[in-house]
């Protein structure tokens, strides 16, 4: 005999079963092939390498020799400083193109506006940072456009540098960020608005007090998004950089490729991680407090 | 906004935007310009046209294995992404288990990290288990960075109108199976086709992981890597136009999944 409660409980057990039979395997290809790996890098990083096999025995030597060694240590000052300006640029091309977008471009030319703005995000990322390398180089588009005009006399040397991986990434993530930012202007109630104006402010008054707080969310998310690919990212460094100013992937890649020194690769990967998930937990908690 | 003042805004406005324009599309316009190139060297002045680079891109045995390599690692990462996915985007929609906070930032870590860290780490692990780099370890690397964004687009689709549609179906005697086949997927086939796409533009363009895992036969952009040594050669031009036509494509399937969904959601 059952009674209609335990009826109850038992479909609902079956219900949960069922519930976590549907999630399991993204789970488990989850903690198999993302965790899993993570977890054995990590033991990996207190290995060291021994001429042509691996030391075993657990140490910190690897972490000790990148942070003592400038030139490896200079490699995360780079990534931090160019993810930091990248950040800081992309949002502030970024907004205005968004702004200009949601407030002054008639409604039924807004969506052509902004897939114009954003489609060649679609090139390839390694065909993109090319196409950059094309623009910039020596006898470039820029430097014969610039010597055209008689602004220059000698071509400038762009590409190759920090200016030449900024301006790559920038053109990106100003995509990118724009995205976001139109996304959180277009939810603004214009009466707010005009609310703001009825009242007296100015259209400065209104955009710093009304405008700028209520697009914040976009914003952040933008600036939160550019940041993270931003300092994880080999491909737009190698290219347009090249070997000056090496940010930590590339050294990372080094390692890997040329030295075939795993242990301290997987101490260096480390270490960007616990970056990425410092940079990922303050933004998260913050956003959270935004919305 | 009347005469003189109101002409001139406008006209402040279009220049701004131009502006922004010229940046966006600068690198892409000489990019596929100089893919017709007559000279050797994709630099200004330009010559020709000529459409000798894209019968060399195409002749080159290289460059067409890696289109069908990153073809088939492409489509068959997407479905399997698509395909947990989905089941797991079902699960937490219909089943809600405890946890649901838990298990949904699981799934969703992926997404943050570096794929340099991922690729890094499927190296060392396959490498430890004695095996050898292919492209199905590449294909596992995709599954990986797309679940997550596939798990996203599908869960935030499933909403509550098809859960009475899928309840009519299983009070009329439907097993829970086939209210999945019949009801639920035909139902939001247009999430899963996006979550797909999108999953397969991340797969054609993505470079570290494919790098890190491959060694003989290698994806697209591992190819246009390798051409990358040889400097500025108008061939790579070709091969990058053909490859930002490929993602425009799925681009352009994956926007129309998305408005259809929108028209046809009520």
């Amino acid at each position: 005999m059952m009674t209609p409660a335990s009826a109850e409980t038992r479909a609902r057990r079956a219900d949960l079963r069922r519930g976590y039979g549907f999630v399991a395997p993204a789970l488990v290809w989850t903690a198999a092939f993302f965790a899993l790996p993570i977890a054995i890098t990590a033991v990996w990083s207190l290995f060291t390498r021994s001429g042509r096999t691996r030391d075993t025995s657990l140490s910190l030597a690897n972490y000790e020799r990148f942070f003592a060694t400038p030139g490896f240590l200079s490699a995360l000052v780079n990534s931090l400083e160019v993810a930091a300006i990248v950040t800081v640029v992309s949002v502030l091309l970024a907004y205005p193109l968004a702004w200009l977008i949601a407030f002054r471009v008639p409604a039924r030319w807004q969506r052509l506006a902004l897939i114009l703005a954003i489609l060649p995000f679609w090139t390839s990322y390694i065909v993109r940072s090319y196409a950059w390398l094309l623009v910039l180089a020596p006898n470039g588009v820029v430097n014969q456009a610039l010597m055209a005009t008689g602004l220059v006399a000698e071509p400038v040397s762009i590409a190759y540098s920090r200016t030449a991986t900024v301006i790559g990434f920038v053109h990106f993530f100003t995509m990118l960020a724009a995205l976001t930012i139109y996304a959180s202007l277009v939810q603004i109630n214009p009466r707010l608005l005009q609310a703001a104006g009825d009242l007296g402010a100015s259209a400065v008054q209104t955009f710093w007090r009304v405008t700028l707080p209520l697009s914040a969310s976009g914003v952040a998310v933008g600036a939160f998004l550019t940041f993270l690919i931003t300092i994880g990212d080999y491909i737009t460094p190698q290219i347009l950089g090249g070997n000056t100013d090496v940010v930590l992937p590339q050294l990372i890649l080094f390692q890997i490729t040329r030295r075939g020194d795993i242990p301290f690769a997987a101490a260096m990967s480390l270490v960007l991680m616990v970056v990425i998930s410092v940079v990922y937990i303050l933004a998260a908690r913050r956003l959270r407090m935004r919305t | 906004m009347t005469g003189g003042k109101g002409f001139a805004r406008l006209i402040a406005v279009v220049a701004a935007l131009a502006a922004f324009y010229v940046f966006i599309y600068l690198p892409v316009a000489v990019l596929v310009l100089f893919s017709f190139h007559a000279g050797t060297v994709p630099v200004p002045p330009f010559e020709g046209p000529t459409l000798e680079w894209y019968a060399e891109v195409l002749g080159n045995g290289r460059v067409t294995d890696g289109i069908f390599n990153s073809i088939l690692v492409g489509a068959l990462s997407s479905l399997l992404a698509a395909g947990l996915g989905f089941l797991a985007a079902y699960g937490m929609a219909r089943h809600s288990p405890p946890g649901s906070t838990v298990i949904q930032a699981a799934i969703m870590m992926p997404l943050t990290m570096s794929y340099l860290v991922i690729g890094l780490g499927l190296l060392i692990l396959f490498s430890s288990l004695g095996f050898g780099k292919s492209l199905w370890l590449v294909g596992i690397g995709h599954v990986v960075i797309n679940l997550p964004l596939c798990f996203a687009i599908i869960v935030s689709q499933l909403g509550g109108h098809q859960a009475a549609l899928e309840r009519a179906a299983r009070d009329l005697g439907a097993s829970e199976f086939q209210v999945i086949a019949r009801v639920t997927v035909p139902l939001i086939w247009p999430a899963l086709f996006a979550a797909f796409c999108l999953a397969f533009t991340f797969s054609w363009d993505e470079f570290v992981i494919a790098f890190l895992l491959t060694s003989f036969d290698v994806t697209l952009p591992v190819v246009i890597w390798s051409m990358l040594r040889t400097g500025l050669n108008p061939e790579t031009n070709a091969a990058g136009t053909l490859v930002f036509l490929v993602s425009l494509a799925v681009a352009v399937a994956f926007e129309l999944a998305i408005s259809r969904r929108k028209g046809t959601s009520p």
